[in-house]
């Protein structure tokens, strides 16, 4: 299983409790992995992804093995360690604003 | 018994006061939505236990929600807003083309007569609709592609379509106000829209009389006289007695006639309520005193009132959505601050005094009134 790192904002809107755990079939990429965020949990669409052009929105950043992954292709294969389950996956929000 | 609902929309959430008819001592529910930008959030004039909200954030982009029991609960409906056909572009502020990007919802107005009916006013100005409760969201393209759509350009807030008034008398007839395009009004349900500027002169765009390029701010109507028309521009408050085809200026004796909300009397048509603000650099008071103006001859005449407000060292804004009054005897209005203050006042505007004083920054006033 996947496990998904998702900001507090995101897990209050779509009132995630506990771990958010994905079966996500091989190659797990990030696509697939928000592919099937957004299955699990559809008021999901539209926040991590814009709608239309499904690009990841300009102030989350995703992480993964301690690399920012975020420029890296939708479809590349992400670390052994988070396709296995071992390391999170982690949507994170910029610290920017107020 | 009779109460009121008061819905306040924030930078950082939605609150919710309520009230008896008396309106002396309030329930504050919230935050709602915390750390949510809440643009606004309205209640179906039909089922005023079904409340709609624009919740948004720069990181995670719009969502709305839902309520069917009077804000205890909410569901997050549909987000999904799509500009329909071929984008185009309207004028960036410097001048040149630039794309219809989606951004976000600032005013949801309900139908008035179905609570799953609901319009939607969005930055880049557009008009969407939907007719499932929110689930779904449907551009009206007619108004954005009105043939001076390119030449639409931003207010410093963005393009943003910010008033929605539906003519109770014929649900065909709805205007619309777009800082800073202008007024528009469409007589076939959303399907063609024409500009209703006429008679707004503004000193800060290269033709003063255009058809298109007005920075209106607000634009508010009595439900049994749609045809008369209130607005506050970016200078000048104004008024058309002819659904908006000519405008003449009516800010009369104001101390500035700068602001943002304007709002009408319950139950005087020409009792009308605008707050008055320092001028478009200075977005604060004039002289740090918050005095609402008050006229009772459908404008021109004003009379300041300062019972129970601050008088001197405020510098508070009060934004567009702001301002809402209810419906009991007497007239109760209301109206946020940037400071976080919602005054009330229970009497027509005679008195006012504070609701909540700390609120994040208030965008967004609506009041509802309950039986």
């Amino acid at each position: 299983m996947i496990h998904v790192i998702v900001p507090t904002h995101l897990r209050t809107l779509a009132k995630i409790n506990g771990e958010v755990l994905l079966d996500v079939a091989a190659p797990v990429t990030q696509r697939a992995i928000l592919d099937a965020l957004e299955a699990r949990y559809p008021t999901l669409r539209g926040t991590v992804r814009e709608h239309e052009k499904q690009q990841r929105r300009p102030l989350l950043r995703f992480f993964a093995c301690g690399l920012d992954v975020s420029h890296e292709p939708d479809d590349a294969p992400l670390p052994d360690a988070v396709a296995s389950g071992a390391e999170p996956f982690w949507i994170v929000g910029a610290v920017a604003g107020g | 018994m009779s109460g009121v609902r008061v819905l306040v929309g924030t930078r950082k959430g939605a609150f919710i006061l309520t009230s008896d008819g008396k309106r002396e001592k309030w329930d504050v529910s919230g935050p709602h939505f915390g750390g949510w930008e809440i643009y606004h959030l309205k209640g179906s004039p039909v089922d005023p236990n079904r409340i709609y909200v624009s919740q948004s954030s720069g990181w995670f982009g719009q969502q709305i929600q839902r309520s069917n029991d009077g804000g205890q609960t909410w569901e997050a409906v549909g987000n999904k807003f799509v500009y329909e056909g071929v984008t185009g572009t309207h004028q960036w502020y410097d001048g040149t083309p630039h794309p219809w990007e989606f951004k976000r919802v600032w005013h949801l107005e309900p139908s008035l007569t179905d609570p799953d009916m609901v319009y939607a006013g969005a930055e880049d100005a557009a008009l969407f609709q939907t007719k499932d409760g929110g689930q779904t969201w449907n551009e009206l393209a007619g108004l954005r592609r009105h043939g001076s759509g390119p030449k639409w350009q931003p207010g410093a807030g963005g393009l943003c379509l910010h008033t929605i008034l539906i003519d109770p008398s014929n649900h065909q007839r709805i205007y619309i106000a777009i800082s800073s395009a202008g007024a528009f009004r469409t007589d076939d349900g959303g399907e063609t829209w024409k500009p209703i500027n006429q008679g707004l002169k503004s000193q800060y765009i290269p033709d003063p009389n255009a058809e298109v390029g007005h920075c209106v701010h607000r634009i508010a109507m009595h439900p049994s006289r749609p045809n008369t028309l209130f607005m506050q521009k970016h200078w000048d408050v104004m008024r058309s007695d002819n659904g908006g085809d000519l405008w003449h200026e009516v800010s009369g004796n104001l101390p500035t006639d700068f602001g943002f909300v304007v709002d009408v009397h319950a139950h005087e048509p020409e009792t009308v309520y605008v707050v008055p603000i320092k001028s478009d650099s200075e977005h604060y008071p004039l002289d740090g005193k918050l005095r609402v103006f008050r006229s009772r001859s459908g404008g021109n005449e004003w009379e300041a009132l300062t019972n129970g407000l601050p008088q001197s060292n405020c510098f508070v804004n009060v934004l567009r959505d702001a301002m809402a009054v209810d419906s009991l005897d007497s007239c109760g209005v209301y109206f946020g601050t940037t400071g976080g203050q919602v005054y009330a006042s229970a009497d027509a505007g005679d008195h006012w005094a504070p609701i909540v004083r700390d609120l994040p920054p208030v965008v967004a006033v609506e009041v509802q009134t309950l039986s």
